[in-house]
């Protein structure tokens, strides 16, 4: 019994992906594919007959499509909406499947179901053919990495399990294939309700020689054993320090393998040096590979955290900080080029912006289209500029499974912390690691002290007529005053040169503070004391700012006027205008302000004068010792 | 070069779960049920943050209503180096003495849901680990990895975040939570096959052995403390039994078996013919969807 239960513990892991709407059959499939293989208990399979009777599609017969509809909503749609994974096993090999639904609209769902899977089932109705539904799938499946399909024709009991029915589909695959770079595919006529070529050859199928869908799926290769060819990296999730005698770096092996005494790079960085230990639970380990999660020490003391990659020190990776990649957005709220995203590449997260795509994908015909934003579940090529270098890899390799880890990520919105796009990097645009910035001989701090000064960037942000350049004119003149170097930007200094090619749109107000941001970074690294008075009204690009300056550095001052009373002041007529319908895109009108949530100054224009206010704020800068 | 086996690659990925939501949480806690469930995860988690001792504490939230046996293992564990448990009872229900005799699925809705949420937000707990598995339930094979929870601990399924290979989104705003599921891959068969492989410690219910049962609706129920009302007439009876799932005793359904040791159980599920749920009366409340509906209210 031992060696029986032991042999059941030594399986191979492969996961795929079903692409196909409940229309094909693939319902049926993966219900017939489960019940094959002995996966559906026999009180699942009472309370199976019994909704087949009331709810099901196939009569008095097992409506198998039932067992893989899971949430009640979608239950009451009768489609299912989302990924949902299955599980089943035989005897080589444990199956995770991702299901994923064939409707159009749901792009999304597909991307992140093949984002795991080493194989996609692709299935094609016999009696339809290759559709525009099944290109798509094969086009988002190849998107995504997969390089292996098994194309299951399905329902061929409806054509009399007719070969060239199945000659004909296969030969319009082909051509297909062939033109989107498909190399690696085998189509399977196989019949859900009946079972045919799903676990067994079926002898309905005399004229057919290949495996039936379970033997393809027991003998595909796996991508596994790819990524352990590869050079090793492994990116640093987490420092495991107990004590002062342990300095462990934790993660997963995304490529390679590694074994105590291995040469390693850390990188961004560059420095090399050893493994020491592979420590684990059960003991140290000789050696490690691809897919384990590990704990290393490193022969060397060197600097190494949380981001950091650890990879062969023949064979790294590049690191770059400007790329071009695939996106495919995921959210309601479309691309906004220009805005700082959270990028989570690996373990590395960093701000990115997006440019404007250099062409959309049409999903159904493949052509490339102009745009200028990416929607909901489109597909778009676009450069992205991150905040600082990243360690990455090309994430499509010719011939090869794809660099998942450190070339596959993700973009966060900074407000919602919505998961809102999906991206591979395609390459740098510029080798960063091969260009060093120029070394400043003279630095911020030399700048700084020669004024004797801290630098800082008082951000004034409130509504259009709050005050903000009355009370920051104030507060200059009071810094001024104070022997303090320091300088004011503002719409009239601005909007007329620097900006002067920008309007008001919500991408154009975007950089316009992108561009106040850098500007004011420059100022502050010049030593200056930086006062800005712009509207700013969006909470993501004013934290934009924030993350350009060193901590502690930037001070956001929330000029605090209600609407109404701002409406009222209206000193330059604006509102009027506004309301007048004369001036579109008005912020508090037509367009949106988003109030700072944590400022660190706020001042209520109904409570005090301009002359208070600058006061309060130049008390606070000389509490904070910035002044 | 080594050949990962299925397992190695569950347990991996487990650990790497693990490992990414206490990098990026800023206070994780480990849902701790006693059952093998979170006997395999406690285990994973030791593997994960080898040799340093566990960076959360443990949190059972009690019902005063567990098999002995589980009150056992839990002081067990408890007393052991590096582990930090907590208990959470919920006041409310303890005054009331809510049992699941008298007062039905408001049991589990005041013991269970409302005291989570209670020991979560006392504590401010913004990522706890549940040993819940996608193979368990329907609803459950669309959950996440990474369950996003809002201010109210709600769960809406049009808002759950995609999630993208091996790259999972931590972030979340003051006052909201996620429950991190590291076992969501595992089926009940490779559980099973892990503690013996791993040789984890579990409750004795486990595994079969003569104890005084009554059948009540279909279902063997234990006879496990005095606080068991008998019907008329209603003589509690020995049977050979064992437990898939554990919960409160009254709830918990047994099955007739002879599977006295973790082989003999992995023998048995490898030829078993019904789903673990079924031993569960807390699936039976509403219907088919009524897991479903207890998510949405933040059960576990």
């Amino acid at each position: 019994m031992r060696q029986w239960l032991t042999r059941h513990e030594h399986k191979e892991l492969l996961r795929f992906i079903t692409c196909g709407s409940v229309d094909d059959g693939k319902s049926t499939l993966i219900g017939r594919l489960l019940y094959d293989t002995r996966q559906i208990f026999d009180d699942q399979l009472a309370a199976l007959e019994a909704d087949s009777k009331n709810q099901g599609t196939q009569g008095q017969k097992i409506d198998f499509a039932l067992l893989v509809d899971g949430l009640a909503a979608e239950r009451e749609q009768g489609i299912t909406i989302d990924v949902a994974y299955r599980f089943f096993s035989s005897e080589k090999r444990k199956f995770i499947v991702a299901d994923t639904p064939g409707h159009e609209q749901y792009t999304r769902n597909m991307v992140t179901g093949a984002s795991t899977a080493d194989v996609a089932v692709l299935l094609v109705d016999a009696r339809k053919g290759v559709l525009t539904q099944t290109r798509r799938h094969s086009f988002l499946a190849q998107l995504i990495g997969i390089r292996r399909f098994a194309v299951a024709i399905t329902k061929m009991d409806l054509v009399d399990y007719d070969e060239a029915a199945f000659e004909a589909i296969t030969t319009d695959y082909r051509l297909f294939a062939d033109r989107i770079g498909i190399a690696d595919w085998t189509a399977i006529p196989v019949s859900g309700l009946n079972g045919d070529n799903i676990s067994q050859r079926s002898g309905r199928t005399a004229w057919y020689r290949g495996p039936s869908l379970l033997e393809y799926l027991d003998s595909v290769e796996l991508d596994a054993t790819a990524e352990a060819q590869k050079p090793l990296r492994m990116p640093v999730q987490w420092v495991n320090r107990p004590d002062q005698s342990f300095r462990g770096f934790a993660g997963q092996i995304a490529s390679g393998t590694m074994g105590a005494g291995s040469e390693v790079r850390i990188l961004p960085s560059g420095r090399t040096t050893h493994i020491a230990r592979i420590v684990t639970a059960d003991g140290d380990l000789d050696e490690a590979v691809a897919g384990q999660s590990v704990t290393v020490t490193l022969t060397d003391e060197v600097d190494c955290s949380r981001g950091d990659v650890i990879c062969a020190a023949a064979l790294p990776p590049e690191a770059a900080d400007q790329f071009e990649a695939v996106i495919v957005w995921m959210d309601e709220h479309e691309l906004l080029p220009g805005r700082g995203y959270w990028l989570k590449l690996g373990t590395q997260v960093v701000t990115a912006t997006v440019h404007e795509p250099k062409y959309e994908v049409n999903v159904n015909t493949l052509e490339h289209l102009a745009a200028k934003t990416l929607e909901l579940n489109s597909i778009g090529v676009a450069e992205i500029a991150t905040d600082r270098e990243i360690v990455f890899e090309p994430y499509a390799v010719p011939g090869g499974s794809p660099n998942r880890v450190l070339g596959g990520f993700i973009l966060i919105d900074k407000l919602t912390n919505a998961t809102v796009a999906a991206g591979m990097l395609h390459f740098a645009l510029r080798r960063a690691m091969n260009i060093h910035r120029q070394h400043l001989e003279i630095s911020r701090e030399t700048h700084a002290a020669l004024k004797g000064q801290k630098p800082a960037v008082l951000w004034f942000t409130g509504l259009s007529g709050s005050g903000k350049s009355t009370i920051a004119n104030i507060v200059e003149k009071k810094l001024v005053a104070r022997g303090r170097h320091s300088f004011l930007l503002d719409g009239d200094n601005v909007r007329h040169g620097l900006n002067r090619d920008l309007g008001f749109t919500e991408a154009d107000r975007i950089e316009n503070i992108r561009r106040v941001g850098e500007v004011a970074r420059l100022m502050a690294d010049a030593g200056l004391v930086v006062l800005t008075a712009f509207i700013s009204p969006f909470r993501a690009e004013r934290e934009l700012v924030r993350s350009m300056l060193p901590e502690g550095e930037f001070f956001e001052v929330f000029v605090d006027t209600p609407l109404a009373e701002a409406e009222k002041r209206d000193p330059k007529g604006l509102y009027a205008k506004a309301r007048a319908g004369e001036i579109a895109n008005f912020t508090g009108i037509d367009s949106p302000y988003e109030p700072p949530q944590e400022p660190e100054i706020r001042i209520d224009t109904t409570s005090m004068s301009p002359e208070e206010a600058a006061d309060l704020i130049v008390a606070q800068q000389i509490l904070r010792q910035r002044v | 070069m080594r050949q990962l086996t299925h397992l190695d690659r569950l347990e991996a990925e487990s650990m790497h779960i693990m490992r990414e939501t206490v990098a990026e949480a800023e206070r994780p806690v480990m849902l701790y049920s006693i059952g093998k469930d979170s006997a395999v995860m406690l285990h994973l988690a030791r593997k994960a943050f080898h040799p340093a001792p566990l960076p959360f504490p443990l949190l059972h939230v009690d019902t005063t209503w567990k098999f002995r046996d589980m009150y056992a293992l839990r002081e067990k564990i408890g007393r052991e180096p590096g582990v930090r448990l907590i208990v959470h009872r919920n006041p409310e229900a303890e005054k009331l003495g809510i049992n699941p005799f008298d007062h039905g699925p408001v049991h589990t809705d005041m013991w269970k849901t409302e005291g989570l949420k209670q020991a979560l937000d006392a504590h401010g707990f913004d990522a706890a680990f549940g040993g819940a598995r996608r193979d368990e339930e329907k609803s459950r094979a669309k959950e996440r990895v990474f369950s996003f929870r809002d201010r109210n601990h709600r769960w809406d399924p049009k808002r759950q975040r995609p999630e993208l290979w091996s790259l999972y989104n931590v972030r979340k705003n003051k006052g909201e939570s996620v429950r991190v599921f590291p076992l969501s891959n595992w089926t009940e068969l490779d559980v099973w096959q892990y503690i013996l492989r791993e040789n984890i410690e579990i409750v004795p219910l486990y595994f079969a052995a003569e104890r005084p049962t009554v059948e009540r609706d279909g279902m063997i129920l234990m006879v496990d403390d005095e606080r068991m009302p008998l019907e008329p007439g209603e003589q509690p009876q020995a049977r050979q039994v064992r437990f898939r799932t554990l919960g409160c005793y009254p709830l918990s359904g047994a099955v007739e078996s002879e599977a006295c040791t973790v082989e003999e159980v992995v023998a048995e599920m490898l030829l078993t013919t019904t789903s673990e749920r079924q031993g569960r009366a807390i699936d039976r409340d509403a219907g088919a969807a009524s897991m479903e509906k207890k998510k949405q209210e933040g059960y576990f």
